[in-house]
């Protein structure tokens, strides 16, 4: 009986096969990529603003502090978005007029809020208290990035779970020094591991990773 | 060398010589190398379609579309549709996965365990009984999949690197059967297919069309049948068969885990993996009969699923009954061994309580009715073998239903008990499901060889030593 493929076949059903295999692996490995990329995280994008605030100017340029603004932040679990009145101490003097303000001008007058777009936002499911990790040693850099260098703010860490916990687990290699915490230029010491170990027993940091701690 | 001592010598050889007075014959007389081919390859390649198959598949696919308006429904509504309800929470999902996968275990029971006890009657009901193992774990894994409720995030139950660097639970059983019910699917299609390659050299080299044969070529792989083709064929058949006959027991042992790892009274018993593996291999040979049988009707097949198929399947159908009729009579022993009240209890309720009809049907399908198996007669006649048959695998479910029902509505406090009542969508699931199979099972009886031809060929005289002289 005449064969009824070709010789040829026999190379390219291998090469199916061993394509197919090599197929797999990429969409698994191209998966594995895309779902933790800055695109899926929507890091380092800036969002539109109602008011185009600059942290750049504010925060590197005047060089004001972050609680002048996020008064809560060493207190509670939110950390707040400031009122307009915060904006209003200084701009009822400054730039009274700047057209590009008018919205700030406008909350104060009718007394309604502006609406800020969020940009590190956290999913409903999870628990998180702002104070805490202020008050243990987690810089505001540490999570949120150089703020002083955003002329727009985005959010810079993945905000992943992944991101979280590693922190969580290896917390002797993130603390700094309580007074360092809004510090946007400390670079950690070269014996990060030593200080953060006993910053972490000082500051009776527990290494917390059940489920509960943030999944309530 | 003498005459005698040659006889003597070829008859060792030739495993059971043909006798063609023998009723219990694995072969009927007459069949060659060339009938067994012809007759198989007719069926998928030649014949004409049937009315039998064209009525079961279109009543398969009527069931099947059921199936898909249930997922459909159940994907936009949730599970809230079917009648679960704490403590309630499994009921129709998990008594279905249960007697899917279990009706499975006959068929890698069939194919590999009796493979290497060298059971030869085996080998011409293996493919078929290996297609409904494969169907059936399908099947099996669509209840589990949907009672999770968010089925399109099934993944997390698989442990891949994840942004939340989190892994399943290993602790847990329900992880334990996504492994057991994966490597048994896996090894089941294996061994099916590299099983089936020299058939479908066969199939190719027989078809006409040239569709017909690029199909079953690209199925072949390009087998040619020589000599060193079929050692490598052997050698991976004999490797997946050992590698599955443990699969045999292991599967259900795990799936029996579920609800012995769990604390409740009437779940937690060391009995439970022997007790399942019983029913489920009992269930299967049920379900092999209940396919076998009308196939070789509508077939013609009776030259090679012979009255000796029908009486080995009887035997091993009633050999696993009275393992699990042990197990129903140690229950009750166990409960009132123990002296504790609630085990007590679970026996009473299951005895006497809301699902009472439950237990006395078990007792009867799964029990009483089957002793039948022990006449001749009604292991080797087509009707009475069907009807037990059916009776088993209708007793099988309702098992399964009354151990998860009846344990979960009664457990220790008495203020959390409800009832299970099922709805609408709990039923239309379950047939949907058999839909699907019956709609697998026909497209493999079509398309593919339902009997495997070359292992019938190792049946025959003439494939065995001098066995070619003697015809």
């Amino acid at each position: 009986m005449p064969q009824y493929f070709s010789r040829s076949a026999n190379s390219f059903a291998r090469f199916t096969i061993l394509g197919a295999v090599c197929v797999l692996v990429a969409v698994c490995w191209l998966g594995y990529l895309i779902v933790r990329s800055p695109y899926e995280m929507m890091q380092n994008v800036p969002r539109e603003q109602p008011v185009p605030f600059s942290h750049e100017h504010h925060v590197g340029g005047l060089g004001i502090d972050c609680r002048y603004c996020h008064t809560t932040v060493e207190k509670s679990s939110f950390a707040n978005i400031p009122a307009t009145k915060i904006c209003m101490n200084c701009h009822s003097q400054m730039w009274a007029t700047s057209p590009m303000l008018e919205p700030v001008r406008e909350s104060y007058r009718t007394g309604k809020s502006i609406e800020w777009t969020r940009v590190n936002d956290l999913p409903e499911f999870v628990y998180f208290d702002h104070s805490i990790h202020v008050n243990h040693g987690v810089g505001c850099a540490t999570c949120h990035g150089r703020v002083d260098k955003m002329p727009l703010t985005w959010q810079a860490a993945p905000l992943t779970m992944e991101w979280c916990l590693n922190c969580h687990r290896h917390p002797e290699r993130y603390v700094r020094p309580r007074d360092q915490v809004f510090s946007m230029d400390y670079t950690p010491p070269p014996n990060q591991i030593a200080l953060g170990k006993r910053l972490v027993s000082e500051y009776h940091i527990q290494s917390l990773t059940s489920c509960s701690t943030c999944h309530r | 060398m003498p005459e005698s001592i040659a006889l003597e010598e070829r008859q060792r050889h030739t495993a059971r010589p043909l006798d063609p007075n023998n009723p219990l014959e694995v072969v009927a007389p007459g069949t060659t190398f060339e009938t067994v081919s012809e007759q198989i390859s007719s069926i998928v390649l030649t014949r004409k379609t049937p009315l039998f198959w064209w009525c079961t598949f279109g009543f398969g696919l009527f069931l099947f579309v059921v199936f898909g308006i249930s997922i459909a429904y159940l994907l936009a509504k949730g599970i809230g549709i079917w009648g679960v309800q704490i403590p309630v929470a499994w009921a129709f999902a998990i008594t279905n996965f249960v007697w899917w996968i279990g009706i499975g275990h006959a068929g890698t029971l069939i194919s590999a365990f009796l493979l290497l006890m060298n059971q030869g009657w085996r080998n011409s009901i293996n493919r078929f009984a290996e297609a409904m193992t494969i169907f059936a774990v399908m099947c099996a894994g669509m209840f589990p999949l949907f009672h999770l409720g968010r089925a399109w995030i099934f993944y997390w139950i698989l442990p891949y690197p994840n942004t939340m660097t989190a892994q399943p639970n290993f602790r847990s059983p329900l992880v334990w059967d996504v492994f057991a019910v994966s490597t048994y699917f896996t090894i089941s299609v294996l061994f099916w297919y590299i099983g089936m390659i020299p058939d479908l050299g066969t199939l190719r080299d027989r078809a006409a069309g040239g569709f017909k044969k690029g199909f079953y070529g690209v199925l072949a792989f390009g087998w040619r049948g020589s000599s060193h083709h079929w050692r490598l064929h052997q050698t991976a058949c004999l490797l997946l068969a050992g590698i599955a006959t443990p699969l045999v027991l292991s599967v259900h042992t795990v799936v029996s885990f579920d609800f012995t790892i769990a604390i409740l009274p009437g779940w937690h018993s060391t009995i439970f993996p022997p007790y399942f593996v019983a029913g489920a291999i009992y269930s299967g040979f049920a379900m092999v009969l209940v396919l076998g049988l009308p196939l070789r009707a509508v077939y013609g097949l009776h030259n090679l699923i012979t009255v000796r198929h029908l009486n080995n399947c009887g035997k091993l159908m009633l050999v696993t009954g009275l393992f699990l009729a042990y197990t129903y009579l140690i229950e009750p022993f166990t409960a009132w061994y123990s002296g504790n009240d609630f085990e007590m209890y679970t026996v009473h309720n299951r005895a006497v309580g809301p699902h009472a009809w439950s237990y006395w049907l078990v007792i009867l399908l799964n029990v009483v009715i089957p002793q039948a198996l022990w006449f001749y007669k009604v292991r080797t006649r087509v009707v009475p073998l069907f009807t037990v048959s059916m009776v088993v695998l209708v007793g099988m479910w309702v098992e399964r239903f009354m151990i998860i029902v009846t344990a979960l509505d009664r457990d220790f406090l008495p203020s959390s008990w409800s009832n299970f009542v099922a709805t609408f969508w709990d039923n239309a699931m379950f047939w949907g499901s058999i839909g699907m199979f019956i709609v697998l099972f026909m497209l493999f009886v079509r398309f593919l060889p339902m009997i495997p031809m070359a292992e019938v060929r190792e049946l025959l005289p003439f494939s065995k030593p001098g066995g070619g002289t003697e015809k």
